[in-house]
């Protein structure tokens, strides 16, 4: 039986929040399709995510069980996905559409005859073809998309756009998969891998909630301010572009055309002016607060709820209600 | 040292995007277009290799005459000369379709390193640069917010959402660039003048030995049928604050009512 396969995307053990909504999807898409719903897992520790995998309604896990997942770039998981397609009929590909995925699916195309569709939004089958569905020009535009026949498709699922739904699965079967790594796939090392704090943090991708601060926070302390409004909301901390070229907050937090993407549950922005660079990265999110001190700021356009007033009056006053009523 | 810079025409952000309803490609000449922003830290890296080590550095663009103010423009960095692809039949390729033009143009000329935007602002798929490093059998360091040569050693630090990985491979390789990387200068006059009368290879995919056949939107792997803009989003509440911060209490009101605490 041909099967969806949903390439896992894990930190340490712990599958990230897309790879459970990746499954969602596909067990959606599997109930039209009649396939299988499996995943690939690369690297160690796995043992512990089974039971989540089984609940997700994995039947077969594909595992390379092996520390050179991680020690090379991308074309080791390249080839062990190939080893997964000489095992199984994979009829398609869900990935979690990050950066470095992206580069994998690519590589995997080029090898594989594939066709690759990134940044999906909703995946839905028509008349027996998965078709994919995915936002441009900044969430303006709404697309739908499909992998011509007779290749490999390849979906990059956006985090959120999936809830996280547990079915009642027992514990997936898992195949071993061995894996012989080509000279290609050495070709390029890590030597050392950098981790900043804030991994108490949720990723600013699957937060369910974002705090976003720009240049109206005026200066590096005032991300201490928008840390404190994301403890109390269990956020993520994002930035506009404005707030990082200046330092005050590293690039990967950015928002926006040349940032992140970001679609969470609920967007606060405080002393950002949403310019459209901005609202590129934010616009899909599903509720939008701005707080700003000039009423004709363009963030309002799109604000679910606004503050026209300072933030350092109203942030800090924010946080202080936010504590009394949570607790 | 010889250094590729792929770069893109894009449609300016801030100015409209139409996609043309019969063929569902971006009509790229319906609005303002300019040199991706993103290939502007490449640039900037290949500029700096090129006063550190002489590198020689030469623009790619695949793209129609219309393209070629994108070409100088790039070229006005100081840049050396320039490549671009053109041909009716390359209209509606997907990422995957571009890629296999840049890899069969870079296959007839002598490269150590190939310096790409992480994405462009239009299409921001992130493919490109990935599949040309497949095509050309070749390591693909992307995301790079830092780049180091040294002999045939190139250093790069990979971004993630969690910090970076320090990557280290031998030349060739193929790079990618986040606008963390560097902050790009802008062209100086000397620089403007001289990109008029920088050479322009023009090539065919006849002449890269490309089949027409196997590019373009026929024979792209993925492609988009349908499309309509999003419905307009209902007015929100907007509230002024006094000056007391007691905005804050309504702002904690509605996240009450909407399930957020
Ligand atoms: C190619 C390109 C790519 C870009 N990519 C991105 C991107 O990915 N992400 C991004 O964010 N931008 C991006 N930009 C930049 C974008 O155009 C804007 O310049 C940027 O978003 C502005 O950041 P900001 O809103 O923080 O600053 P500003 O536009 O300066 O706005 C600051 C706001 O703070 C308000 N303010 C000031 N003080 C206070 C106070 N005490 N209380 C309340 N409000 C206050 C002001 O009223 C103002 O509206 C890009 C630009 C280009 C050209
Ligand atoms: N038509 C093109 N010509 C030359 N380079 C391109 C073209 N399209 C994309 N690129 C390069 O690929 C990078 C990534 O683009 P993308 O994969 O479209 O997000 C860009 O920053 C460019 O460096």
């Amino acid at each position: 039986m041909s099967c969806l396969l949903v390439l896992i995307d894990h930190a340490e053990g712990t599958p990230r929040k897309v790879s459970l909504q990746m499954l969602t999807a596909a067990r959606r898409l599997a109930a039209e399709t009649g396939d299988s719903v499996a995943a690939a897992w690369f690297g160690e520790d796995a043992d512990d995510a089974m039971e989540a995998l089984g609940a997700g309604g994995v039947e077969t896990l594909y595992w390379w069980d092996d520390p050179d997942a991680d020690a090379y770039v991308t074309l080791p998981k390249v080839e062990a996905l190939e080893a997964v397609l000489d095992t199984a009929d994979v009829s398609a590909i869900l990935f979690a559409s990050s950066n470095h995925t992206k580069d994998v699916a690519a590589r995997l195309a080029i090898r594989r005859d594939g066709g690759v569709i990134t940044d999906v939004t909703d995946l839905a089958v028509e008349d027996g073809t998965i078709v994919a569905t995915k936002e441009v020009f900044g969430g303006a535009t709404i697309t739908q998309s499909k992998v011509a026949d007779g290749k490999l498709a390849l979906f990059g699922v956006s985090p959120n756009a999936f809830p996280v739904e547990e079915g009642d699965g027992g514990e997936p079967e898992v195949v071993d998969l061995d894996v012989e790594l080509s000279e290609s796939a050495t070709a390029a090392r890590v030597t050392d891998v950098e981790k900043e704090a804030s991994a108490d943090r949720p990723d600013i991708g699957e937060a369910a909630i974002v705090v976003a601060g720009g240049r109206g926070l005026g200066s590096e302390d005032g991300f201490e301010l928008m840390e404190e409004l994301a403890d109390v909301l269990g956020a993520g901390v994002g930035a506009s572009r404005a707030a990082t070229d200046a330092g005050w907050y590293p690039h990967r937090y950015q928002i926006g055309q040349t940032g992140r993407t970001i679609s969470p549950m609920l967007y606060i922005g405080s002393g950002i002016s949403g310019a459209i660079q901005h609202r590129a990265g934010m616009q899909t999110s599903q509720n939008i607060v701005a707080i700003n001190k000039d009423a004709e700021a363009p963030i309002f356009q799109i604000a679910d709820f606004g503050i026209v007033g300072d933030l350092y009056d109203v942030v800090p006053a924010l946080v202080e209600e936010l504590r009394a009523r949570t607790d | 040292m010889k250094v590729i810079v792929p770069v893109k025409r894009v449609p300016d952000t801030a100015g409209d995007k139409v996609i043309d309803a019969d063929t569902k490609t971006m009509d790229r000449d319906a609005g303002e277009t300019v040199l991706c922003p993103v290939n502007e830290f490449a640039i900037e890296e290949a500029v700096k290799l090129k006063e550190a080590t002489g590198a020689e550095v030469t623009v790619l663009l695949i793209g129609p005459d219309g393209a070629q103010s994108t070409i100088r423009k790039a070229l006005s960095y100081g840049l050396d000369g320039a490549i671009q692809v053109t041909d009716d039949a390359i209209s509606g390729s997907d990422a995957l379709g571009t890629a296999r033009v840049i890899a069969a143009a870079l296959a007839d000329v002598e490269f150590d390193v190939v310096i790409f935007g992480n994405q462009s602002t239009d299409a921001r798929t992130s493919l490109v640069p990935a599949a040309v490093a497949e095509l050309l059998d070749l390591p693909s360091l992307t995301y790079a917010r830092f780049m180091e040569i040294d002999g045939d050693a190139i250093t790069v630090h990979r971004e993630h959402e969690e910090g970076w990985d320090v990557v280290e491979s031998t030349l060739p390789a193929v790079v990618s660039v986040v606008e963390a990387i560097n902050e790009p200068r802008y062209p100086n006059f000397k620089g403007i003048m001289a990109a008029k009368s920088k050479p322009l290879d023009v090539k065919s995919l006849a002449d890269l030995g490309v089949d027409a056949a196997a590019v373009g939107a026929g024979d792209a792997a993925a492609t988009m049928y349908a499309f309509e803009p999003r419905p307009p989003k209902a007015a929100g509440t907007i509230v002024t604050d006094d000056g007391s911060g007691s905005a804050a209490d309504d702002l904690a009101d509605w996240m009450e009512e909407q399930k957020f605490i």
